[in-house]
């Protein structure tokens, strides 16, 4: 499996507040891989600097080969870098199908692009995809209409429409009634399989984590503590002590 | 259905047809059934011009833009300037403060009248281009008060430019035929201008291009994070409204017969606020909202002008509070939120039988 995305030292400091210090992740074409660490430890302003959200101080950070900590969001976003935000963002005025309308891929958009018709299929592609989250029958409802777990839903839904090589996704299930969590992490595997996508998910919940990622990193006081397979993660001594606070 | 009627409601189907014709119809008979009323009518159909262009950018993409007048004056002045320019030299023709009464033929007038026309859409185009591409960086409050400061730096460079006449103002050449004739083409003018404005942006807003604009309206970063194109969309769609802003301030400029850099051409206190209130009265960022606004904000200030003379700018802004308060959203935006099932908004039914999809939600 080649690498797709390769974090190389990456340090970003926000006044005296380090976030991120000397932090090296790498994630290879196909793979799930988990990002977890206790509130605090840097896991968003990670994500943050991979997709071009704020400059980083140090380090490098490349997707399929190229140096992409200089680009800026929408640029990154339209190679195929996507992510998903904590605080999930749709666009509340629009039904779920002109959302879903409104994600298609950028990717070498034109002028003439921008007043071209919605493509044949893409009508089809916005049901299948909103079947696949559980959202057709309020397909013609307003995004903000939408319950807050719906529109996490949603919001992974658009990202799929994006067509993504690589999709960050900042805690999946967070908000997300506990029985419809299982849904969930069968939906981002299939996403995996089926899609050809490549994750890299950040979460707290234990049970998704482990049942979801093939890799674990786990991140403290901004910087990276271990590294390895769930069970490893599970019982590393340094991960349970920051998670349980100890000294 | 088609692919896009299945994204969104049709913007034309065969009732709105129906209703335009109906629109056409009555424009078309109004100017000689009341003939009186013909500069009145011009007026509102200028009125409905602002309010259309503005919602591009207020309505469909969220920006509240103060500075549109703008587009408006330059067209007025464009036109003006080569309407006169043509035939005799500028600066002469307004050093004299209008004391050169230019006369033209018809065909001359008219010549001059297209080609400045054309000059004006296109420096609209041009200057929402350059302008937008240095401001529309700015979001929100930070651009609606950099749009306002835009007016009124524009306002004072055209008052201080001599060539256009500075603060004396700019007269556009006499008409050459018949008063009447004047008005009723004037009036046709703006007419099809507004008819033409109208289905442009309708089908613009029908593309990608519309759901784009919805997209930075409802959440910037996140369209941005999606890789659209967002400072792109943003210029293009304000320069869009800059051509007919400019079309229009041409139409205007020669109604009018006057262009006064601060009180016709770049007048944010009357025209640049009137364009945004019509369109809030109406409805930010709908297919009928803007007319509904421009018909009753028309309506509303001729008889604050006609009744309530002295008093008519207090009415005007009571009429703004009221506006505010109990239409927050527009009069389609009321009915909108009360009546969402007539905009297309409804619970389907699953296509077939999923209903054991662990995933599907309860309803809350």
């Amino acid at each position: 499996m080649s690498t797709m995305l390769e974090v190389r030292n990456c340090s970003k400091a926000f006044g005296g507040v380090v976030a991120n210090h000397d932090i090296s992740i790498e994630v290879r074409e196909g793979e799930i891989v988990g990002l977890i660490g206790p509130n605090g430890s840097g896991k968003t302003t990670l994500f943050n600097s991979i997709v071009g959200y704020h400059p980083i101080d140090g380090g490098s950070i490349r997707f399929l080969d190229k140096e992409i900590s200089s680009l800026r969001v929408p640029n990154i976003a339209r190679l195929g870098l996507l992510r998903t935000f904590q605080q999930t963002r749709i666009y509340g005025k629009m039904t779920c199908m002109q959302n879903m309308a409104a994600s298609l891929p950028y990717r070498g958009e034109g002028f003439a692009g921008m007043f071209r018709r919605f493509d044949s299929g893409v009508a089809d592609r916005a049901e299948e995809l909103l079947e696949f989250v559980g959202l057709y029958s309020k397909r013609n409802l307003r995004g903000g209409d939408l319950s807050f777990g719906q529109q996490k839903l949603l919001e992974f839904a658009m990202a799929l429409m994006n067509e993504p090589k690589l999709l960050l996704l900042d805690e999946p299930t967070a908000g997300i009634n506990p029985t419809l969590i299982n849904g969930l992490i069968d939906r981002l595997k299939r996403a995996n399989e089926q899609l050809g996508i490549t994750l890299l998910v950040i979460e707290h919940n234990m049970r998704v984590i482990m049942n979801l990622a093939e890799r674990i990193y786990c991140l403290a006081h901004g910087e990276l503590l271990a590294e390895g397979l769930p069970e490893a993660i599970q019982n590393d001594q340094r991960v349970i002590d920051a998670y349980l606070g100890a000294h | 259905m088609s692919q896009t009627a299945r994204i969104q409601k049709p913007r034309f189907n065969a009732q709105t047809w129906i209703i335009l014709a109906g629109i056409a119809i009555i424009g078309s008979v109004a100017p000689f059934v009341e003939p009186t009323l013909v500069g009145q009518m011009t007026v509102f159909w200028i009125m409905v011009l602002l309010s259309y262009t503005w919602d591009t950018m207020g309505g469909q993409m969220g920006y509240n833009s103060f500075g549109n007048v703008v587009f408006f004056g330059i067209g007025m002045y464009v036109t003006a300037a080569i309407q006169v320019g043509l035939y005799t030299d500028l600066g002469t023709y307004t050093a004299a403060k209008g004391g050169i009464k230019l006369t033209l033929t018809l065909g001359q007038y008219f010549t001059g009248l297209a080609i400045g026309l054309v000059a004006a859409g296109l420096a609209g185009f041009l200057a929402a281009l350059l302008i937008g591409s240095g401001i529309l960086g700015l979001r929100g409050h930070y651009f609606a008060i950099g749009s306002l400061a835009l007016g009124i730096f524009v306002a004072e460079l055209a008052s201080g430019w001599e060539l256009i006449g500075a603060g004396s103002g700019l007269v556009p050449p006499l008409y050459p035929g018949v008063e009447s004739a004047r008005s009723l083409w004037l009036y046709f003018g703006c007419f099809a201008l507004a008819g033409i404005t109208f289905l442009v942006l309708q089908w613009v807003y029908s593309r990608r291009f519309g759901l784009a604009l919805n997209a930075i309206r409802d959440d910037e970063d996140k369209a941005e994070a999606m890789g659209l194109h967002t400072t792109r969309y943003k210029t293009i769609a304000w320069a869009i409204s800059g051509i007919f802003l400019g079309v229009c301030g041409g139409l205007a400029g020669n109604f009018f017969q006057f262009i006064d850099p601060r009180d016709t051409a770049f007048s944010g206190a009357t025209y640049g606020v009137w364009m945004v209130l019509m369109v809030v009265l109406g409805g930010k960022g709908t297919f009928w909202g803007p007319l509904i606004g421009a018909l009753l904000f028309h309506v509303f200030k001729e008889l604050f002008w006609s009744y309530l003379l002295g008093l008519q700018y207090i009415a005007l802004g009571l009429l703004v509070v009221v506006i505010v308060v109990f239409f927050p959203e527009g009069i389609v935006g009321w009915f909108r939120e009360r009546f969402p099932h007539w905009f297309g908004e409804r619970v389907d039914p699953p296509p077939e039988a999923t209903a054991a999809d662990p995933v599907r939600e309860p309803a809350e």
